[in-house]
């Protein structure tokens, strides 16, 4: 096997059971994002226009549509001869086997596939978050300060800080402590779940780490504290644009409607940076004479027969007549009839909304159950909402409609 | 269909697509928002269950090549079988008929060693979406020679005069054929698609050659048929001919009525393309699209009626484009108005400029042209 200098290890075996019923047959990594990719697309797709061609992917919860959807990674360009994407799932050992305890204990469980490729370097990735970033300059700036571990941060709102994994540093840039979900945050850099390791160093520090039975395998919880109590050089690489962890059902939202502003933060039409995804081949979309579309992202296979605002729907997605869509992410191959109103939801896969249906609504206050409703409304993928129903998030009922 | 390859065959007498085709092939001609001709037949015959596919290209198939590849997205990067380019031999350019067997014979070699008992043959031109088992088997039924797939034509509302038209008699045999006849005595439009044995194309070939003669159908077909047994199997779906500009502009148009759209992309199969990994298209405030089929990686700021839009294309604000089909990465600035205009690829109609063209004569704008 010819030596790479640094092999990527992309940690996608998470539940992300905060998505619900989008996660109840689906990992995290593969739900549907943006109107035609799903969440890893955009770390994959970050690994190859990086230039980094050795993945591994480490799957573990529901792995069948991951599986079947990275194949041999030839949407990403990953189909090398050596290197190229490698799903490694737990497996059974000589002695038995077990499940991925931690983020650590994954890649401990790994460390014979990236011995034969005997790196320098390994970097660490998480399928779950959404931005477009060039590991290179990061893996440039790991061997500029002659570190032991890299990680990469982003400011964050102070307020929110609180909330992330936050990385006190000095002027150098050298982390001097790390504080995860810190009630008083002394800084507003949060580690995005990016790092660059000298692989001989953090091998010792996995084994070390294997061998405490009170360890939680974690990176940020354990590897990262014991290297620097350790005294290890670890720096924080700043990085700067747009990055969102898409882990709740309202920050999966948000994402998706961050992309129709005019002039979205993270730009979907950059060619020099293209988002690859796996094409269902669908022809072009069909926009009736009936149909309104505005503010929106579509996508082929579509037939619009309504009206569309504020929303994004996937590829091979149906809307009959009368029917309008606003504020809402409609996954592919959703079939909608008429005279349906879809407000600020989010619709799985596959999934039928028949005729005078009404789902989720914008109103801050809803009228029949005297509570706020502005919420978002999930809808499971695969089912069938049977005509004139109404669902909302919050309702305490199922009011029918009309 | 393990034991049948497919040939397509991309010779061409005329530039019959003008502006359209004097540059590329007319297999690489754009069509419906996504494609190329050729994705049309190539996908049939891999849906249908062809893993082995030549292709007898001619002059200037750079662009097809680019645009097929190894034919990854057919599923024809096989390490056995696959995708074939069949290029023209060099000293052999002049007088070039649509079914001329000369390149049929510099390929003998390849058609001879491939391990098919049975060989398909296609144009380009004919457009839809056909599982050629259907007609396979009828082939086999009738212990048939030659099979041509034919459609009745009911009303001829566009020009067939350069087609083949085939009579039949009841149990399905051939006993006529016509090629471009000024008038036509049948009814029955041969869609140019052959099943035979590939022995009998090779004896077809090898004969045709040693007597000099040239044509598949005139010397090949017309001259064996009382010797032969060719038979015509009719199919039923949609097609469309493309033969001319006016056709191509027709033919676009009528994607726009959804039971087309969905016979000829979803019928018995998918139509598969170069991928291009495109975002969603984005439809911004100011968007005003009708009766518009619209591909991915398109940013709409304008109006959009009655069309058909390519990937990548741009419209500004208050731009008006109507009855109009626009290429791949055109872009149609602020105020600019189209009607009845047909923008080949990287086509820009900058600010405030008005083009016009008629329905029955499209205005053709020239690969990269900035008015």
């Amino acid at each position: 096997m010819q030596r790479k200098e640094c092999v990527a290890m992309l940690l996608a075996g998470g539940q992300g059971s905060r998505l619900g019923v989008l996660t109840k047959k689906l990992a995290k990594p593969a739900v549907p994002f943006g109107g035609r990719y799903r969440i890893i697309d955009f770390t994959l797709s970050n690994c190859n226009n990086s230039g980094f061609d050795t993945v591994g992917v480490l799957t573990q919860y529901q792995p069948l549509a991951l599986n079947t959807y990275i194949g041999i990674g030839s949407h990403w360009d990953l189909d090398r001869k050596n290197g190229g994407v490698t799903v490694l799932p737990p497996f059974v050992k000589e002695m038995g086997g077990e499940w991925y305890k931690g983020t650590a204990n994954a890649i401990y469980q790994n460390i014979e596939y990236v011995d034969r490729y005997n790196p320098k370097y390994l970097l660490v990735l998480s399928g779950d978050h959404i931005y477009k970033m060039d590991y290179s300059l990061m893996l440039d700036f790991h061997k500029e300060k002659q570190a032991d571990a890299t990680i990469a941060v982003i400011e964050v709102p102070w307020q929110e800080a609180s909330g992330f994994g936050i990385m006190n540093t000095a002027k150098d840039a050298r982390i001097i402590e790390f504080e995860e979900k810190p009630t008083v945050p002394k800084s507003n850099l949060a580690s995005m779940g990016v790092y660059i390791f000298n692989w001989g160093i953090l091998k010792g520090y996995l084994e070390k780490d294997e061998n405490n039975p009170r360890s939680s395998n974690d990176f940020g919880k354990n590897i990262i504290p014991m290297m620097l109590q350790a005294g290890q050089r670890m720096f924080a690489y700043p990085f700067k644009g747009y990055w969102r962890d898409v882990g709740t059902i309202e920050s999966l939202w948000q994402a998706n409607m961050d992309l129709l502003s005019e002039s979205p933060l993270l730009n979907l039409n950059d060619q020099e940076w293209r988002i690859y995804s796996v094409t269902p081949h669908h022809p072009p979309q069909y926009i009736a004479a009936s149909a309104d579309v505005n503010c929106s992202l579509i996508n082929e296979g579509c037939m619009v027969y309504g009206s569309v605002y504020n929303s994004i729907l996937f590829p091979g997605v149906y809307l009959g007549k009368g029917s309008t869509i606003r504020d809402s992410v409609i996954m592919p191959n959703v079939r909608i009839g008429e005279n349906v109103t879809i407000e600020k939801a989010i619709v799985g896969v596959d999934t039928q909304i028949e005729d005078q249906c009404k789902i989720g609504c914008l109103d801050e206050f809803c009228q029949k159950c005297n509570e706020l409703c502005s919420k978002i409304t999930v809808v499971e993928g695969n089912i069938v909402v049977s005509g004139g129903q109404a669902l909302k998030k919050s309702c305490k009922f199922d009011c029918k409609v009309g | 269909m393990k034991d049948v390859m497919g040939i397509i065959n991309l010779m061409e007498n005329e530039d019959y697509l003008k502006e359209l085709s004097y540059h590329r092939p007319v297999a690489a001609v754009p069509f419906g928002g996504r494609y190329r001709m050729i994705d049309f037949v190539l996908s049939n015959m891999v849906n249908s269950g062809i893993r082995n596919v030549g292709i007898l290209v001619q002059h200037q198939y750079r662009a097809l090549m680019d645009h097929l590849g190894r034919g990854k997205e057919w599923d024809l990067d096989r390490k056995r079988d696959g995708l074939f380019f069949l290029p023209p031999s060099q000293y052999n350019n002049q007088g070039i008929y649509h079914w001329d067997l000369r390149h049929f014979y510099n390929h003998l070699d390849y058609i001879n060693y491939s391990r098919h008992k049975y060989v398909l043959i296609s144009g380009v031109n004919v457009l839809c979406n056909i599982n050629y088992q259907e007609a396979f088997k009828f082939h086999q039924a009738m212990q048939a020679d030659i099979t041509i797939i034919y459609k009745d034509i009911e009303n001829q509302s566009i020009n067939l005069t350069q087609s083949h038209f085939v009579d039949t008699v009841e149990d399905g045999r051939i006993i006529g054929i016509e090629i471009s006849p000024a008038k036509t005595t049948s009814n029955k439009m041969s869609m140019e698609m052959f099943i035979m044995k590939k022995s009998l194309l090779v004896d077809l070939i090898n004969s045709c050659h040693s007597r000099g003669e040239c044509d598949m159908v005139r010397d090949g077909f017309i001259k064996n048929l009382h010797r032969l047994r060719v038979f015509g199997f009719p199919y039923q779906g949609y097609l469309a001919t493309i033969n001319s500009v006016p056709s191509y502009y027709k033919h676009s148009m009528d994607l726009l009525k959804p039971e087309i759209w969905r016979k000829l992309f979803y019928d018995q199969g998918k139509i598969f393309t170069k991928t291009k990994d495109g975002p969603p298209t984005k439809y911004n405030e100011g968007a005003k699209v009708s009766n518009a089929l619209v591909a991915n990686d398109c940013i709409i700021n304008g109006i959009v009626e009655n069309s058909v839009v390519f990937r990548g294309v741009k419209v500004g604000k208050g731009a008006h484009i109507k009855d109009s089909i626009i290429m791949q990465k055109c872009e149609i600035q602020e105020n600019a108005t189209v009607e009845h205009v047909i923008a080949d690829k990287g086509v820009i109609i900058t600010k405030d400029k008005h083009l016009k063209g008629e329905e029955h004569y499209p205005l053709v704008i020239k690969k990269r042209t900035v008015i």
